[in-house]
């Protein structure tokens, strides 16, 4: 197939393309699959180096092979060819594909197409604002690129950037007319791919030795909270999560049949609050102990834990209320009891006699639920790196090792609490969180994922216990940083405790969370409010299509305007001169389109006299003005014009 | 994409999608802006033969402080002309046009079109400058007839003689051995052989005449080999006239007479 030569590609604009592709696929390398990333690169490499050498690209019978293999080996890795990974690894491998057939424009601006594509997909990953920089930055790259590919060899990179630059400007007020009027549906429109909400971190449906301290080891953001009346003291949030109560001698499960509406007495008053959630794929809302004024779509899961009834797959903002004194099924259902008194027969031999020695020796439930605390208040040591436990953990951890994060206090206690015969069960959560006095949010980190315990009192229901706050009372009303030795694996962020380091990123949290809230959080409901503030309320979408069309128009009218309006900037004698012969025309003198000024002086002299020596000034001066040598006579002409 | 953007909720999604949206609209309106406001004016066409290809120059004026990059012209279908110009910079360019038949060459209708910026949209606008270009006739290359002693060549032979030597030229095919210049071309022998000129009526004068072509023939085609007999006898240095029904042009030669030879003969209705 032959190319006209008026859409060849010119060699010089094959760089942009290299620059492109370069910059729209390179951050896919921090999550794609590291030989995609090496392909990705050769492809690239490969292609710069054949541009620099000069030398012929490589013939079909080379290409095809190549997008076959790359294709296979996606099929193996993610098992399909669609789908999100899929489907972005497809991008990046035609994308560089691409660059090795580079004949024509029409091939260049497909590789621009399916760059603006490939800009796309970083949001399914990102959407900080460190990456919508990036990307602005890249938008830039690829519309200059466009640019430069219709402009053809004679144009300059600098004015290719610069148009783009000033295209993308004016396209900024389009954009954000159509993100505040567009209609917004929330998606999702149909099934989402298996793999659309992969790798969000979060508390998991188990609990097990070291499920929680790997997860505090992350420094991501769980929730923002930010309650409408004053901050409760920090040792009362318990963001309560999943409840365990089967046992097997290592993991903790949730049970999985139906249970009873809980029955909750509120003790005080409710308070109020709004929680902005972080995906994390599961269905609890870690609601602050005890909720009750629950968003719709969500209920009480029988455990007093607030789910809803779909996963939170995206960042969701719920209002919701909570009763910080409560009692909650002072009367429970005989089978709950026995299932929250069961353990796994042969295990843990030690650590159940103790437990019959205590409830031997007839001590109220109240006393044997302090000794236990009292043990751990003795030796133990609270830390992020125990040892491994084998089969027998429990007695392990309470008789030899004696070091363990929330998880082994949590799981030893329930296990004490069963064996003396006081049903007892694990609840997962967070527990605290770090305020942020800049904006008012509070903001709940996974580094405070916590696991405490809950035991059922005749007469008083299920109570919470934390034995975490026998071992390390600081864990609790401060928080991880502080309640760990120094120099134990937390993330920088949570353990800089230095003064300037914590206001930094407090600034930097309240940016990041004005712009969750403000930018990303824009959604139908934010819409609606929005409008009505500006006094539109109730708009459907067919008033809001009629509003955005206006104001596109007006922007367009304004544009054309600008468009129509540039002159060019013109000499300012002819102005000057011009404004002479519109004088003299009033005056009934009219100067022809040939007549020199002179010509007209001349002219003027033989028609109307009175008039000939103010032209001749006028004409004498406008010619020194304009071709004169001199550079400051335009003030002669204006006096003279001013004598007309 | 932005299907995409809205089921996986994509904020920034949105944002990129009406971006680009918003890119097309104002690309659209720089398209327009590309054109706008250029000035273009008319320059004059040197005729050429029928087949050859005729030039119509325009000069494109842009008075903008920005370039204006990927103009393209078509006069023809399928010929364009793309050219730039930079800021407050005019170029002048030649659109050309295959002319066919003699006579006088209008410019059709010219599309002026350009896709610069960004390629989604064309601005075309159509350009009617009343330009014209003289077509001569195409030459038929065929042997000169035979001189003919003519009523005016009396006249001549009395003003001066052979041996009025009036200079050199450089020897073209058509001139005779025994005017070269013999001893005056030995001493350059890089250069072509040299004849000697002589002015006056002894040089043989040639009255094309179109009785002389065969009147079988088209009358195209006669004034084809006229025309072909009429570039022959300017190559060979001859004096030469025209002589055509109602129309006679005394005979001459050098450039002037050579055009306007040739114009009588672009513009003769049989």
């Amino acid at each position: 197939m032959s190319t006209p030569a008026s859409e060849a590609l010119d060699r010089h604009a094959t760089p942009w393309l290299f620059a492109t592709a370069l910059a729209t696929t390179a951050p896919h390398m921090l999550h794609q699959p590291l030989w995609l990333s090496a392909l990705a690169g050769l492809l690239l490499f490969w292609a710069t180096w054949l541009w620099w050498r000069d030398q012929r690209l490589p013939g079909r019978w080379i290409l095809l092979p190549l997008v076959g293999a790359g294709c296979a080996g996606i099929l193996i890795e993610f098992h399909t060819l669609f789908g999100r990974d899929a489907g972005v690894a497809m991008l990046v491998i035609f994308m560089t594909m691409k660059l090795l057939e580079l004949k024509s424009r029409r091939d260049a601006v497909v590789v621009v197409t399916l760059a603006y594509f490939l800009l796309l997909t970083h949001y399914f990953y990102s959407q900080s604002i460190l990456t919508g920089l990036w990307l602005l930055a890249c938008l830039w790259l690829v519309t200059g690129t466009l640019i430069r590919l219709h402009g053809g060899p004679t144009s300059t990179p600098r004015n290719s950037l610069r148009y783009a630059a000033l295209l993308c400007l004016q396209a900024a007020p389009f954009m954000l007319a159509l993100y505040l009027l567009f209609p917004r549906i929330s998606g999702p429109l149909w099934g989402l791919p298996s793999d659309a909400h992969a790798g969000m971190t979060g508390l998991s449906e188990t609990m097990s030795p070291g499920s929680i301290s790997r997860l505090a080891q992350s420094a991501d953001i769980a929730f923002r909270i930010r309650f409408d009346g004053p901050l409760p003291p920090k040792q009362m949030l318990y963001w309560r999560g999943p409840v365990m109560d089967t046992f097997d001698g290592t993991t903790w499960r949730r049970h999985e049949g139906r249970l009873p509406p809980e029955h909750v007495e509120n003790l005080s008053p409710p308070i109020s609050y709004e929680t902005t959630l972080e995906a994390h794929n599961q269905h609890w809302l870690l609601a602050l102990e005890a909720p009750n004024g629950l968003p719709p779509e969500s209920a009480l899961n029988g455990t007093l834990t607030a789910t809803a009834r779909r996963a939170i797959t995206e960042r969701q903002r719920f209002r919701l209320s909570a009763t910080l004194e409560y009692r909650f099924n002072s009367a429970e259902d005989p089978l709950v009891i026995r299932r929250n008194l069961a353990l796994p027969d042969a295990l843990n031999p030690k650590t159940r006699s103790l437990a019959r020695q205590w409830q031997a020796s007839g001590s109220a439930q109240k006393a044997i639920i302090d000794k236990a605390l009292t043990l751990f208040a003795s030796d133990f040591t609270y830390t992020l790196q125990p040892p491994l436990l084998g089969q027998n953990g429990i007695d392990e951890f309470l008789f030899q090792s004696r070091r363990g994060f929330c998880e082994h206090y949590a799981a030893a206690f329930v296990v004490l609490m069963r064996a003396a015969g006081i049903p007892a069960r694990v609840v997962g959560g967070y527990q605290g969180g770090e305020y942020n006095p800049l904006d008012g949010y509070l903001v709940v980190r996974q580094s405070d994922a916590h696991a405490w315990a809950e035991v059922w009192l005749d007469g008083q229901g299920w109570v919470r216990v934390d034995p975490t706050a026998a071992v390390s009372p600081s864990r609790i009303e401060t928080g991880i940083a502080d309640a760990l030795p120094f120099g134990e694996p937390l993330p920088a962020l949570v353990q800089w405790r230095a003064e300037w380091i914590r206001g930094l990123r407090y600034r930097w949290e309240a940016i990041n969370n004005t712009w969750n809230q403000r930018v990303l959080g824009y959604d139908p409901q934010r819409q609606r409010e929005l409008l009505s503030r500006l006094g539109l309320a109730n708009t459907d979408w067919r008033s809001l299509a009629t509003m955005l069309g206006i104001v596109c128009a007006l922007l367009v009218a304004a544009m054309m305007a600008w468009t129509l309006y540039q002159r060019p900037a013109q000499d300012p004698v002819l102005r000057l001169w011009h404004k002479a012969l519109r004088q003299l025309s009033r005056r009934q003198v009219d100067c022809a389109p040939w007549e020199t000024p002179l010509a007209l002086a001349r002219r003027v002299r033989e028609q109307r006299p009175e008039l000939a020596d103010a032209v001749l000034n006028v004409a004498k001066a406008y010619l020194q003005a304009r071709y004169g040598r001199s550079d400051n006579n335009l003030k002669t002409l204006r006096e003279a014009i001013a004598q007309l | 994409m932005l299907i995409g953007a809205i089921n996986y909720n994509l904020a920034l999604g949105h944002a990129l999608v009406f971006m680009l949206a918003g890119l097309g609209i104002v690309g659209m309106i720089h398209t327009f802006r590309n054109l706008y406001g250029l000035v273009i004016t008319a320059g004059r066409c040197e005729p050429v033969f029928a087949g050859e290809t005729a030039h119509f120059p325009l000069t494109l004026e842009n008075e903008r402080s920005t370039p204006r990059l990927a103009l393209e012209l078509e006069a023809e279908a399928g010929n364009p002309v793309t050219t730039s110009i930079a800021t407050q910079n005019s170029v002048k360019i030649n659109l050309p046009l295959t002319a066919t038949q003699r006579g006088w060459l209008e410019l059709p209708r010219v599309r002026l079109s350009t896709r610069y910026p960004v390629g989604l949209f064309v601005a075309w606008a159509y350009l009617q400058p009343a330009m014209r270009c003289l077509i001569y006739p195409r030459p038929i290359a065929s042997p000169l007839p035979a001189t003919m002693p003519s009523a005016t060549n009396g006249e001549h032979h009395g003003d001066g003689g052979q041996e009025d030597f009036a200079g050199f030229r450089e020897r073209q095919a058509a001139d005779s051995p025994r005017h070269v210049a013999w001893k005056a071309s030995a001493k350059n022998t890089e250069r072509p052989l040299l004849i000697k000129q002589f002015a006056g009526g002894s040089q043989t004068e040639l009255m094309l005449d179109w009785q002389q072509t065969d009147p079988a023939l088209a009358d195209e085609t006669r004034i084809a080999i006229l025309t072909g007999w009429l570039l022959a006898a300017d190559a060979a240095g001859l004096h030469y006239g025209l002589n055509l029904p109602h129309l006679k042009l005394q005979p001459g030669s050098g450039e002037p007479h050579r055009r306007h030879c040739l114009e009588t003969l672009a513009l003769f209705q049989p």
